[in-house]
C-alpha cells in the first residue's frame, strides 16, 4: 500500500523537528492511511480526524458491523447480525505540546460505554512525554493498535480479547518517548497504573482470566491491591525490517488486604509479550505477530481448574493482490490474508496424573478483504477452530463465516 | 472495465457462501458417539425445562460472588461430569469417616466428604488422623431418569441376600433413612423406616433430587432451600442456589437420553454379549430393566438396557477401603451401570479411569480387579480363550 500524504507528513515531523512531534495540524489533517509506518505506540494520534473550522478540537471515529454464520459440531448458531462496537475518538489541542485525546467505545451488546482512552499528553522533550488520565496498557501491539478498520478479520484475535485483556485501559500516569535515527524508531512507555483483582482466578469462565478484571469498575476508583500494576514497553523499528515491541505487564493482584486487616498472601500477575510486524518489500506482504505469556500466582489449595500460566497469539500474513482503480477508488486494494492463532489458558500437567492440561484453542482463518480506500474495510472471512477442555477431551469443533464492515469515519 | 468484474466476483462469492454457508461449518458427531443430549419424546416444555437444567449444570460456573466455597471440591456440575461423562483423577473426591451401620463418626470433623480445595485466602480441609477414606471417580450420568423408575419390587427380585440360588452372588440394596426433603415414591417398600437407595457407587442416594442437593452442597459449597448448611462453617445459612434451578437440573438428569449402543449386530459383538451371560457378569451387570409409569410420558414404562442390578456386593478385599456409607460394608459396592462404558475416554481425557476410584486403566485391569461374589466371573473370565476375551471386550467397548 501506498503511504498516503498524511502519514509521510507525520512521519516527516518526527524526523526533522522533534520539537513540533505534538502538531496540532496534525489532528486536523484529513483521511489517514492505516498504513503500518509509525510504531504501535502512535496508533492513538494515526488515525483520520476531522477537524472544525478553526477549533482546536477535532473528531473521529470507527464502526464494526458484521454478519456471521458459525456452528459447533453440527449445532449451528444460523444467521447471526452483529453491531460490534461504535468509538468515538475526540482529540484537541490545549495548548503548544499539550494534547488531550480520548476514545469511547459503546457496545451495545455489552449494553456498554467504554471510556477506553482519555488522556493527556504533555511534551517536554521527544524522549520524555507525561501521559495522565485512562491509558490502555501497552502489552503486546494489539492493545494499542485494535481500531477495527487497521484488521483483515472481522474478529479481534483469540489471544488479545480471551488471554490478554483487548482494550485494557487503566487509571494511570507515565512517561513515554521516542527517537529516530536515519531508517531507525526507537520508542519506550512506562506506566504505573489501576490494576487487576481476585476476579482473573475466580470467574465464570471457570479458567484463569485477565479480561475477566475488565468487568470491575471499581479499579476506576479503587484498586483491590493497593499497588500499582507496572507496564512497560520497548519497541524499535528500521523502515526497511519492521518493529520489533517487547512488553511486560505486572503487579500484585488480589486484595490481600482490608482496611488494614491481612485477609490473603500477596499475590502477582506478570505478563510478558513480544510483538513484531514488517512489510515485505515489493510483495508487499503484510505481517504482525504478537506473542504472550502470562503467570498468575495462584494458591496451591486452590483449583488447577485456574492455571498459574498461559501463553498464546496470532500471526496475520496479509497479501495485496489486486491495487488500481475500481468503480473510479483510485487505489482500492484487494487483499487475501491468513490469520493463525492459538493460546493455551492453563499451561502445565495436572498433578494426579501427570497428563497434559488441555483448555486451549486454536483457530485458523482465510480471509479476503476489499478496501475501497485504506480507512474503510469489507471483509469474508472463514473461520476453522478447535476447542479443548482442561481434561484435554475431543475437542469442539467450530466452524463458518464472518462477513463484515468496519470504517473510520 | 475489467475491474468491476473483481468486486463482483466478491460479492458473488459472499451470496453464494451466505446461501451455503452451514455447509461449510463442523458436522456432528454421530449421536450414539456422545452421552448429552435428551430422550426422544419431549415436549416443547419439557425440551425447555431440559435445556434450562443442561445450563445450569453445564454452564453455571460458581465463584466466591456466588457462593463456592469457601471450601469446595470443584466450581460447577459440568466440571466433573464433563459431557455427561465419567470423571478423573482430577474430578476425584474424597470422602471419610463411616465404617459401619453406626453413620459417620467425623461428621463434626468435616465428613463425610473432604472438601480439598479453598477459595485464596482460605485453608482446605485434611483428612482427620485415624479416619478411613475412600476415593470416588464421578460416574457418567446418562439414562439416570430410567434408573429412577425401576420400582423396589423390581430391586428386590434381583436381590439374593442369602444366595438362595447358590450362584455365589448374592446382591442387597442399601436401607436408608430418606433426608426430610426428598419424599418416597408411592410404590416405595421401605422396610423399618428406612428406604432402598439406588444411586452412588454405596448406592447411598434415594433419587436425583437428593443427589441433586448433596452434590451443589457438598461438591461445591452452595446451599440450598434443601439443605441450608454450610460445609464451611456448619451453619445454616441463606440458598446459595434457586429451587427452581435445582429442579431444572434433577429434570435434566431425570431426561438425559440413555447411551446408544454402537456396532451391535457385530459378530464379535453378539459372541461377547452371550459370553457376558455365561461367565455370570450379567448376575450382577443386569442387561435389561424396566420403568414404572413417569408424567414425564417418554420415560414410562420402557424397557432399557444399564447392565446393573442397582444391588450392593462384596467385591473383595482388594476393593475394600474401609470406608462406607448406609447400610453398605466397607467391601461392598454397588453395581455400576455399563452403558456408555466404551464412550468413556471421551470425557476421561483419552483414557479410561475405572471402578470407584479410577485405579482400573483398562477394560480388562477393571475386571482383573473384580473379587468378592465376582471372584468365580472373574476366573471364568481369566480362563476365556483371547479370541473370546476380545469378544467380551469387544462387546463392553460397544455399550
Ligand atoms: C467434585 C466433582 C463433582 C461435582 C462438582 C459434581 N459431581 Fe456428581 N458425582 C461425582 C462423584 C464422585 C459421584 C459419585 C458419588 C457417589 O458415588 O456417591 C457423582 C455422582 C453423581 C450422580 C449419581 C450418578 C449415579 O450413577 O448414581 C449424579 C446424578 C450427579 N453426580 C449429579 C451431579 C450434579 C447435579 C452436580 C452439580 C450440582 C454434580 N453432580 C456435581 C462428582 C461430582
Ligand atoms: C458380583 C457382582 C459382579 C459381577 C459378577 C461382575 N461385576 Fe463388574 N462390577 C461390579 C461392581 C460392584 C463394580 C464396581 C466396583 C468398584 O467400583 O470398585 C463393577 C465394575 C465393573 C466395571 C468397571 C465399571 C466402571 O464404570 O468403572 C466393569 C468394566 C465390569 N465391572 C465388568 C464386569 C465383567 C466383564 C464381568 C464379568 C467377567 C463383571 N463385571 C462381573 C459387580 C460385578
Amino acid at each position: 500500500m501506498k503511504k498516503s500524504i498524511p502519514i509521510l507528513l507525520l512521519s516527516f515531523c518526527f524526523y526533522t523537528n522533534v520539537k513540533a512531534q505534538i502538531d496540532p495540524a496534525l489532528l486536523k489533517t484529513q483521511p489517514k492511511d492505516s498504513v503500518k509506518n509509525a510504531l504501535n505506540m502512535d496508533a492513538v494520534y494515526n488515525r483520520p480526524f476531522i477537524g472544525i473550522g478553526k477549533s482546536p478540537v477535532s473528531l473521529g471515529g470507527y464502526v464494526e458491523v458484521n454478519w456471521q454464520h458459525l456452528g459447533t459440531d453440527g449445532v449451528s448458531d444460523g444467521h447471526q447480525f452483529q453491531f460490534r462496537r461504535l468509538t468515538l475518538f475526540v482529540a484537541s489541542t490545549i495548548s503548544k505540546r499539550i494534547k488531550f485525546l480520548s476514545e469511547i467505545e459503546f457496545e451495545p451488546a455489552e449494553k456498554e460505554i467504554g471510556i477506553e482512552f482519555a488522556a493527556v499528553d504533555i511534551e517536554f522533550h521527544p524522549l520524555l512525554n507525561l501521559r495522565g488520565g485512562m491509558i490502555m496498557n501497552p502489552i503486546g501491539a494489539f492493545n494499542q493498535n485494535h481500531d477495527g478498520p487497521k484488521w483483515e478479520f472481522t474478529d479481534r484475535p483469540i489471544s488479545a480479547t480471551q488471554m490478554l485483556p483487548a482494550t485494557w485501559s487503566n487509571v494511570g500516569f507515565g512517561l513515554f518517548g521516542k527517537q529516530f535515527n536515519k531508517q531507525w524508531m526507537f520508542g519506550y512507555e512506562l506506566y504505573v497504573s489501576s490494576g487487576f483483582d481476585n476476579s482473573i482466578i475466580d470467574n465464570s469462565e471457570n479458567k484463569t482470566f485477565l479480561p475477566a478484571a475488565k468487568a470491575n469498575t471499581e479499579r476506576f476508583e479503587e484498586m483491590a491491591s493497593g499497588t500499582p500494576l507496572l507496564t512497560g514497553k520497548i519497541a524499535v523499528r528500521h523502515n526497511k525490517a519492521g518493529e520489533l515491541g517487547l512488553s511486560y505487564m505486572g503487579g500484585i493482584y488480589n486484595k490481600w488486604q482490608d482496611d488494614g486487616i491481612v485477609i490473603d498472601d500477596k499475590r502477582r500477575l506478570d505478563v510478558f509479550a513480544i510483538d513484531f510486524n514488517t512489510t515485505i518489500p515489493k510483495a508487499n506482504t503484510f505481517i504482525t505477530a504478537e506473542w504472550a505469556w502470562v503467570k498468575v500466582n495462584t494458591p496451591s489449595t486452590y483449583t488447577e481448574q485456574y492455571g498459574n500460566k498461559q501463553q498464546g497469539g496470532f500471526i496475520d500474513v496479509v497479501q495485496p493482490i489486486i491495487k488500481r482503480n475500481i468503480f473510479g477508488w483510485k487505489d482500492a486494494v484487494i487483499n487475501i490474508a491468513l490469520r493463525a492463532e492459538y493460546v493455551d489458558w492453563n499451561v502445565g500437567k495436572f498433578k494426579t496424573t501427570g497428563t497434559n492440561k488441555g483448555e486451549d484453542i486454536w483457530s485458523i482463518m482465510p480471509a479476503i478483504s476489499f478496501r475501497p480506500t485504506s480507512q474503510i474495510v469489507f471483509r469474508l472471512n472463514y473461520r476453522y477452530q478447535q476447542q479443548k477442555d482442561i481434561l484435554a477431551n475431543p475437542p469442539a469443533k467450530t466452524g463458518g463465516f464472518n462477513f463484515g464492515i468496519s470504517t473510520y469515519f | 472495465m475489467k475491474r468491476k468484474y473483481y468486486v463482483i466476483l466478491y460479492i458473488v462469492f459472499a451470496v453464494v457462501f451466505i446461501q451455503s454457508c452451514s455447509k461449510f461449518e463442523p458436522i456432528a458427531p454421530a449421536e450414539d458417539e456422545i452421552l448429552d443430549g435428551p430422550i426422544e419424546g419431549l415436549n416443547f416444555g419439557q425440551s425447555r425445562q431440559f435445556l434450562a437444567g443442561d445450563v445450569a449444570f453445564n454452564d453455571e460456573i460458581f465463584t466466591s460472588q456466588t457462593g463456592l466455597g469457601s471450601v469446595f471440591v470443584a466450581t460447577s456440575c459440568g466440571s466433573c461430569h464433563a459431557g455427561d461423562g465419567k470423571g478423573t483423577p482430577f474430578t476425584t473426591l474424597t470422602r471419610f469417616g463411616q465404617i459401619d451401620s453406626t453413620g459417620n463418626q467425623f461428621l463434626h470433623l468435616g465428613g463425610p466428604q473432604l472438601q480439598n480445595r479453598a477459595l485464596p485466602g482460605y485453608t482446605p480441609e485434611q483428612i482427620p488422623a485415624g479416619a478411613k477414606f475412600s476415593k470416588f471417580t464421578p460416574p457418567a450420568n446418562t439414562g439416570l431418569g430410567f434408573i429412577e423408575l425401576v420400582s423396589d419390587g423390581d430391586i428386590l427380585a434381583m436381590a439374593d441376600p442369602t444366595d438362595a440360588n447358590g450362584d455365589g452372588i448374592s446382591g442387597v440394596p442399601n436401607y436408608e433413612y430418606l433426608p426430610a426433603f426428598v419424599q418416597p415414591f408411592f410404590n416405595a417398600t421401605p422396610r423399618n423406616g428406612k428406604y432402598i437407595h439406588r444411586f452412588g457407587k454405596k448406592a447411598s442416594a434415594y433419587n436425583l433430587l437428593h443427589q441433586t442437593v448433596n452434590a451443589y452442597n457438598q461438591d461445591i459449597g452452595i446451599t440450598s432451600t434443601f439443605n441450608p448448611k454450610d460445609v464451611f462453617s456448619g451453619n445454616n445459612i441463606d440458598p446459595e442456589v434457586s429451587d427452581l434451578t435445582v429442579h431444572n437440573v434433577v429434570f435434566y438428569l431425570q431426561t438425559l437420553k440413555a447411551p446408544i449402543q454402537r456396532n451391535q449386530n457385530d459378530a464379535e459383538v453378539l459372541q461377547g454379549k452371550k459370553l457376558f451371560s455365561q461367565i455370570k457378569c450379567a448376575s450382577c451387570h443386569m442387561p435389561q430393566l424396566t420403568t414404572g409409569i413417569s408424567p414425564i410420558a417418554a420415560l414410562s414404562n420402557r424397557t432399557f438396557f444399564p447392565y446393573t442390578d442397582l444391588l450392593l456386593h462384596d467385591m473383595g478385599s482388594a476393593l475394600d477401603d474401609g470406608y462406607t456409607e448406609g447400610s453398605a460394608k466397607t467391601f461392598e459396592w454397588r453395581t455400576p451401570p455399563l452403558w456408555g462404558l466404551g464412550l468413556s475416554p471421551n470425557s476421561q481425557g483419552g483414557q479410561y479411569f475405572l471402578m470407584h476410584d479410577g485405579r482400573a486403566k483398562s477394560i480388562e485391569e477393571a475386571i482383573q480387579l473384580h473379587g468378592g461374589e465376582a471372584l468365580q466371573s472373574k476366573n471364568n473370565f481369566t480362563q476365556l480363550s483371547q479370541a473370546d476375551k476380545n469378544a467380551l471386550l469387544k462387546f463392553l467397548k460397544s455399550l
